[in-house]
């Protein structure tokens, strides 16, 4: 059997045998549904119930008569009124959860003040305002001697849609589309990190265990590095596959707990996915379903998955090849984990900085810092894919080859001169290396 | 034929030269011992050896051939920072090693299986290093390391850490794999530690090689000519015998008996000394002080750099 076949099955199987893989492969999935099922049933059942008190200061008749009774109760909300005013420590001990003054210079000010114990959600938040612009609305309609329907005639409601004049048949969701992108990013960057220093690790592991002169006298140190870093990389696509599967099942057994059955995603872009276009756009003419309509649409249709899981395990393995090799040279350069540190700021330098121009290639995804640092090997993975995520035409498209060419040859170099740094720094103990040292290893004869 | 031969090689770090124009030749089926200081270069040629590192200028050739990455198989290396995956498995830890070796694992377990009950070590198969003592890990070590039936055993500072009665195993197992076949190159800067089972010396001190060849010639050339006497007797005779053909290193007495250290002079043998000195005393015994490799490589560094023998036995 082939010796390196060897080594990458070792360091797979101890990997994946052990306790701290298995719980976090079963622990990943039901933290990732566990927070975004709470966070949905928190949003869904923000069951506090808002008594707020609305206190009239003004004693103006024109304040007066606008507002009172005249702000809608809903099942959560009711507003009660007074003209008395109430110091804040009797609002304390009241059972009024917000307060609302309003002052004479309400009308002119346009400024209105919520008190409050507890901070109140967007919704409440949004909800009294909207009350009030109504009201306001109201009056000023009645002042200016028009009718409602007048005013909703002459009030203008526009939507703005956005079009790609490269593919003129369709909306723009360039930002919502490189959200997505920025989410495999996110887990591109991630991915890296966690098991980058896997690799570094293993390789203080061995040279700590003092087994790594044994193994090298019959496998070549380049060998042993690239078995390391190939099995982990195995164990990582393994991790990420389970996930991806176990996520699924979780959500599938946890969304009808959740939501009610008209309200279910999933169910919903099933059956749009099998209906006629014709079907489809009458069931998205339907108020209310619009939104999600709008979501799975976006989920299903605007993305070219194909094309960004693709690239989603090519930029994966090419960044994770990149610096996996250069944790290795790290990990051989050091005698303990704690000695890693001067070392490890190049490789996590450019790594956090390609992870904030994701950022803000998220905002302006064809700007020039996204450009430059989709092409630049070393931020690549993590900006591409926001980049990739929106797609290529055929006069961009060499931007996205170029990319995937200097990753290639990154990675091939990071890996040769990680290799020469580690063939000599596994047989180094108990010397603390200095930068120059590296240096001077780079020329050693092998 | 040897079995492995370097011829000058050369050696340079950055700041300094490992190996400086060294030369050895292990003949086959002898247990060659490669004796030095620490610091001495010893490690160095045998990270050559074993294809860890290249050197910078020479020639190295294994069992009539330029040494090449295939013959590593051949090679059975337990060097001197040596140790094992505390989290793996006795027996999955020996056969991974193995398989790297190049057997097969039919193969590679049927001969563990027949080590581990030599050893009377059966019942760790399945344990984890990590719940190993020292002495148990050593002896797992030894084992995959002659496991393959390499035809060159490189053992770096074998019996460092070892203990004795694991020393002496190894001692008796390496004598064992010679009888079968097998040549043996032992490291060590302890040099009385293994003279008792060398056939062949190489001394190395600072990147140059001192002095080499079989055990008994490198004994020969540094023979003193030095006997130990105990006698009963008359001292003033006994001096006074020697005169000019003997010298009287020393001599004390114990409970009667007087212990002299004489070195024969001017081609005079043991027989004249004892003709000599019988009419004087009563003999009890006679032995030569044949020098220690301790000795033995002092004096070599001493002829051949006479001017720095101050720091001569270490670096």
């Amino acid at each position: 059997m082939n010796k390196i076949a060897l080594i990458i099955r070792r360091e797979y199987a101890s990997r994946v045998k052990k306790k701290s893989f298995i719980i976090m492969t079963i622990l990943g999935p039901i933290l990732i549904t566990g927070l975004i099922g709470l966070a949905i049933w928190m949003g869904l059942s923000d069951s506090t119930k808002h008594k707020i008190l609305v206190v009239d200061e003004t004693g103006t008749e024109e304040v007066m008569g606008l507002f009172t009774n005249e702000l809608e109760n809903t099942s959560r909300i009711s507003f009660e009124y007074t003209n008395k005013d109430i110091t804040n420590e009797g609002f304390e001990e009241s059972s009024y959860t917000l307060l609302l003054r309003l002052n004479e210079k309400v009308l002119t000010n346009k400024a209105y003040s919520l008190f409050f114990k507890k901070t109140p959600s967007i919704n409440v938040q949004g909800y009294v305002k909207s009350q009030l612009e109504k009201i306001i609305e109201r009056k000023n309609i009645d002042d200016a001697g028009m009718t409602p329907d007048d005013y909703y005639k002459i009030k203008p409601h526009i939507t703005l849609d956005l079009y790609d004049i490269q593919d003129t048949s369709q909306k723009s969701h360039n930002q919502e589309i490189a959200a997505i992108g920025f989410g495999f990013a996110i887990l591109i960057y991630m991915f890296i990190f966690l098991y980058g220093v896997q690799v570094m690790r293993g390789v203080i592991e061995e040279k700590t265990n003092r087994i790594v002169e044994v193994i090298i006298s019959s496998v070549k140190p380049f060998q042993l590095m690239m078995g390391k870093i190939v099995g982990i990389a195995l164990v990582g696509l393994t991790q990420f596959a389970l996930w991806i599967i176990l996520t699924m099942a979780l959500t599938a057994v946890i969304q009808p707990l959740l939501l009610p059955d008209n309200l279910d995603p999933v169910a919903l872009i099933e059956t749009n996915a099998q209906l006629a276009p014709d079907v489809l756009a009458e069931i998205q003419a339907e108020k209310g379903q619009e939104e999600l309509n709008y979501f799975s649409e976006l989920i299903l249709h605007r993305v070219n998955w194909g094309l960004l899981i693709g690239m989603f395990l090519f930029y994966f393995l090419g960044g994770y090849l990149l610096y996996a090799s250069l944790f290795a040279a790290v990990g051989a350069a050091v005698d303990s984990e704690a000695d890693t540190q001067q070392f490890m700021l190049p490789i996590t330098i450019p790594l956090v900085f390609g992870f904030l121009v994701a950022q803000f290639a998220l905002q302006n995804p064809e700007g020039p810092s996204a450009f430059w640092f989709s092409i630049i090997p070393f931020t690549s993975p993590v900006v591409m894919m926001v980049r990739v995520a929106m797609g290529f035409d055929s006069d961009t498209v060499w931007q996205l080859f170029l990319s995937m060419g200097l990753l290639i040859a990154g990675f091939l170099f990071t890996t040769w001169l990680a290799g020469k740094i580690y063939r000599t720094g596994i047989l180094m103990y108990g010397k603390k290396v200095t930068y120059k040292e590296l240096w001077k290893w780079l020329f050693y004869k092998g | 034929m040897s079995i492995f031969s370097a011829e000058n090689i050369v050696k340079r770090y950055a700041a300094h030269t490992a190996l400086d124009q060294v030369s050895v030749e292990v003949p086959r089926q002898s247990v060659f011992g490669l004796l030095g200081p620490n610091g001495a270069g010893k490690t160095s040629l045998i990270r050559i050896l074993n294809q860890i590192t290249a050197p910078d200028e020479g020639i190295i050739t294994f069992d009539g051939e330029p040494l090449q990455p295939h013959h590593v198989e051949q090679i059975g290396y337990l060097p001197e920072e040596r140790g094992l995956y505390k989290k793996m498995k006795v027996g999955e830890q020996a056969m991974y090693l193995a398989q790297l070796k190049g057997m097969n694992k039919r193969e590679a377990k049927k001969e563990l299986k027949a080590w581990f009950e030599k050893f009377e070590i059966d019942a760790w198969w399945g344990k984890k290093v990590e719940e190993l003592s020292k002495g148990m890990a050593q002896k797992i070590q030894f084992i995959t390391t002659v496991l393959h039936r390499p035809k060159l055993l490189i053992l770096d500072e074998p019996f460092s850490g070892f203990d004795p009665i694991n020393t002496n195993l190894v001692k008796s197992e390496i004598l064992k794999l010679r009888d079968e076949g097998a040549t043996i190159l032992l490291s060590t800067h302890n040099m009385g530690s293994v003279e008792e089972i060398c056939d062949h010396i190489a001394l190395i001190n600072k990147s140059k090689k001192v002095l080499d060849g079989p055990m008994n010639a490198v004994k020969e050339k540094y023979r003193s000519y030095t006997y130990e006497l105990k006698f009963k007797g008359n001292v003033i005779g006994f001096t006074n015998a020697l005169w000019t053909g003997f010298e009287l290193l020393e001599s004390s007495e114990n409970e009667g008996t007087n212990t002299a250290k004489v070195r024969l002079l001017h081609n005079n043998t043991l027989n004249n000394l004892l003709e000599t000195v019988l009419p004087h005393v009563a003999i009890e015994s006679v032995h030569e002080i044949i020098p220690s490799m301790n000795d033995i490589f002092i004096s070599a560094v001493n002829e051949q750099n006479p001017t720095d023998e101050q720091d001569s036995t270490d670096h």
